[in-house]
């Protein structure tokens, strides 16, 4: 199993690196996996991590993306209730680089 | 992760003439970064009973195998020879005439000649040979037979995960050899040994656990749903009340959960919702058949059994009359092909399928009582029961990709084409080598949509991009229509990569953006808030 170095610990993820145990997750570690990447995280980031975070508490999955835009709207300005500027925050795609940062697993099945 | 291979560099590789460097027989398989998926995780395989639970990497040397393992496959193999007679024929009849040979997707976008279906076929015949025919025993190699040992396994492990049972080599075979049903097979047999891929046993143990591939508890399929219900409601000014888990309901609608979580399925299932709504179809969602696919098919047939199962169990607790289903691709390989002899049939408690609004009565689907969402769809503007506006979609050049398993696991080939047609003034058919019977796979299904094997799957989907292309050139098509949830997803993908430009659709959308409702609003934009054309200035 792989494992991610943090803070002198061995924490273990699956092959692409998301965890393995939600439990494991402190709000520290989101900057250090997105260092992975060689991204560093604005607030910007971090109301998109917050809010999957506070989602996944409740439906125990990741938002539709919809459902996310329509939060940032909400939180952000209309202006940035949109998928392009999701992608322009992760661009590998909000859904696989936000979440692998906030802790959750992917989504799996016909997507 | 490796980089992504760029598309030039995928064309680059190609080289049909490349032969390999003396016997295929001694050829290991390359376990190559972005060909391959992920090893099945302990926990998924756990979650379902199967044998052999452990976390392994397909790229490193050891698979930490159980003792015994060939003793495994070979009794395996033994009892799927007796049991399974289509095995046996398709182990004993091909004589190699080659007329599969360039048909495959994954041949064709690759150059390997091991992806050639008879090739394919023949890493299983092999050693189908050694054990089990008596010049294979007795003249080994020379009667093109050989052991099963490790090489082998990995090889088998590599190309029956390259293969997405679409069936298009069988058309074209002259013994009408199903290609899929030895991928089938030789999957089956990995399964045992827990050699399975997460991309698959994750959503298996997810549908079991939780009834859908996703692991969508019911609170969230009604949140989700909910939430297309506002967006609905913002394009027509119409709120819809569907119900759920409602007893006593005359049908019972079933269809993928990626319709009810991912684009751009989410706006094939405002499609279904919408319809529904507009004819007032006395019908219930399930949230514990809230899954129309079935991975557990890409795994085993006793596990494909087992989660087709649900959906019947169902049916029969709520009381519903029949089934309608929604727009799947293997959903529907599965119950046209395989569940009559797995759960089937249902007539002892549902009835044959009637539509309540036209009166038709679906014969065909006696043995599984389920209808698809085109038949029952086309049915319903052939009698003239929808009013549409097709001009709403005049800003799409529209081409439709035959699902592979809809096209030919149940031969639904005139209905979707009928329903585009009278929904969409701009219709264009992909060149005829590449549509219907003789369709090209999206190349990611059968479980290998994944995002590790990238490569692999745009590889697989070269050829289909390349008739999208072709139109798309020709004709300005922008838009990829079909019934199938892998494919809206992966299409998707492939068209990004391939052909920038076009995007893809359910069937169910395009519906009802044509679909004029009663007490509606006038419309200013498409399901997917889109203006609509001519209508920024007002007048048409």
């Amino acid at each position: 199993m792989p494992t991610f170095d943090f803070q002198g610990k061995a924490i273990e993820v699956d092959d692409d690196g998301y965890l393995v145990n939600l439990g494991d997750w402190v709000p520290d570690m989101a900057p250090a996996l997105a260092a992975q990447d060689g991204m560093t995280l604005t607030d910007a980031h971090w109301e998109v991590i917050n809010f999957l975070r506070e989602y996944y508490a409740k439906y125990q999955i990741a938002p539709m993306i919809k459902i996310l835009v329509k939060e940032i709207a909400k939180s952000m300005g209309p202006e940035k209730g949109n998928t392009k500027y999701l992608y322009e925050l992760y661009p590998a795609g909000p859904a696989k680089q936000a979440c692998r940062y906030a802790g959750l697993p992917k989504p799996t099945g016909c997507v | 992760m490796a980089k992504q291979m760029k598309p030039n560099e995928i064309i680059s590789e190609i080289d049909y003439k490349k032969m390999p460097e003396g016997s295929w027989l001694d050829q290991p398989a390359e376990i190559k970064p972005g060909m391959f998926c992920w090893g099945a995780k302990a926990k998924s395989i756990k979650a379902v009973g199967f044998p052999n639970a452990r976390d392994w990497n397909p790229s490193e040397e050891d698979w930490k195998l159980p003792e015994n393992w060939q003793g495994t496959v070979l009794e395996a193999m033994k009892d799927r020879l007796g049991k399974y007679r289509s095995f046996k024929l398709f182990m004993d009849i091909c004589v190699r005439c080659g007329a599969c040979a360039d048909k495959c997707h994954f041949y064709i976008g690759t150059g390997d000649p091991k992806n050639m279906p008879v090739m394919r076929a023949e890493l299983m015949r092999s050693v189908y040979r050694k054990y089990f025919t008596t010049p294979g025993k007795m003249l080994g190699k020379l009667a093109g037979a050989r052991e099963l040992d490790i090489k082998v396994l990995k090889e088998w492990w590599s190309y029956f995960f390259q293969c997405t049972e679409c069936r298009r080599c069988s058309v074209f075979c002259p013994y009408g050899i199903d290609q899929a049903e030895i991928t089938m097979m030789g999957r089956e047999f990995l399964n045992l040994l827990g050699l399975n891929i997460e991309w698959i046993m994750g959503p298996v143990a997810n549908c079991h656990m939780k009834c859908n591939h996703l692991g969508l508890e019911p609170h969230t399929i009604v949140n989700n749903v909910e939430f297309m219900l506002d967006d609905i409601e913002t394009v027509t000014g119409i709120r819809i009340n569907p119900s759920f888990n409602r007893k006593g309901a005359e049908i019972l609608f079933v269809t993928p959960s990626g319709d009810l979580f991912a684009d751009p399925g989410t706006y094939t299932c405002m499609g279904y919702l919408m319809l529904f709504h507009e004819l007032g179809l006395d019908y219930t969602w399930s949230t514990y058949a809230s899954e129309g696919g079935n991975f557990g098919f890409f795994s085993s047939n006793e596990m494909g059994k087992r989660l087709n199962a649900k959906i019947y169990a169902e049916a029969k607790r709520l009381g519903v009359k029949y089934i309608i289903g929604g727009e799947c691709g293997h959903m529907w390989r599965v119950l046209s092909q395989y569940m009559n002899t797995w759960n089937g049939p249902a007539a002892d408690f549902l009835e044959v399928p009637k539509s309540p609004i036209t009166g038709t009565v679906f014969e065909n689907t006696r043995g599984t009582r389920a209808v698809h969402i085109s038949e029952f769809t086309a049915d319903l503007i052939k009698h003239g029961k929808l009013k549409l506006d097709p001009s709403r979609n005049d800003h799409l050049k529209v081409t439709f990709h035959d699902s592979c398993n809809t096209a030919r696991g149940m031969g639904l080939l005139e209905e979707p084409r009928y329903v585009l047609k009278s929904v969409c003034n701009n219709f264009y058919e992909m060149p005829e080598h590449t549509i219907r019977e003789k369709t090209f796979c999206c190349g990611s299904g059968s479980g290998l949509n994944a995002g590790e094997d990238i490569d692999l799957r745009m590889k697989g989907g070269l050829p289909r991009a390349n008739a999208v292309k072709h139109v798309h050139d020709k004709h300005g098509v922008n838009l990829l229509a079909n019934v199938c949830a892998i494919d809206r997803a992966t299409l998707t993908t492939s068209m990004d990569y391939w052909v920038p430009g076009v995007k893809v659709a359910g069937l169910s959308e395009l519906v009802a953006n044509a679909l004029v409702m009663k007490g509606e609003k006038e419309r200013t934009t498409d399901l997917r808030g889109e203006p609509l054309p001519n209508k920024a200035g007002g007048d048409k």
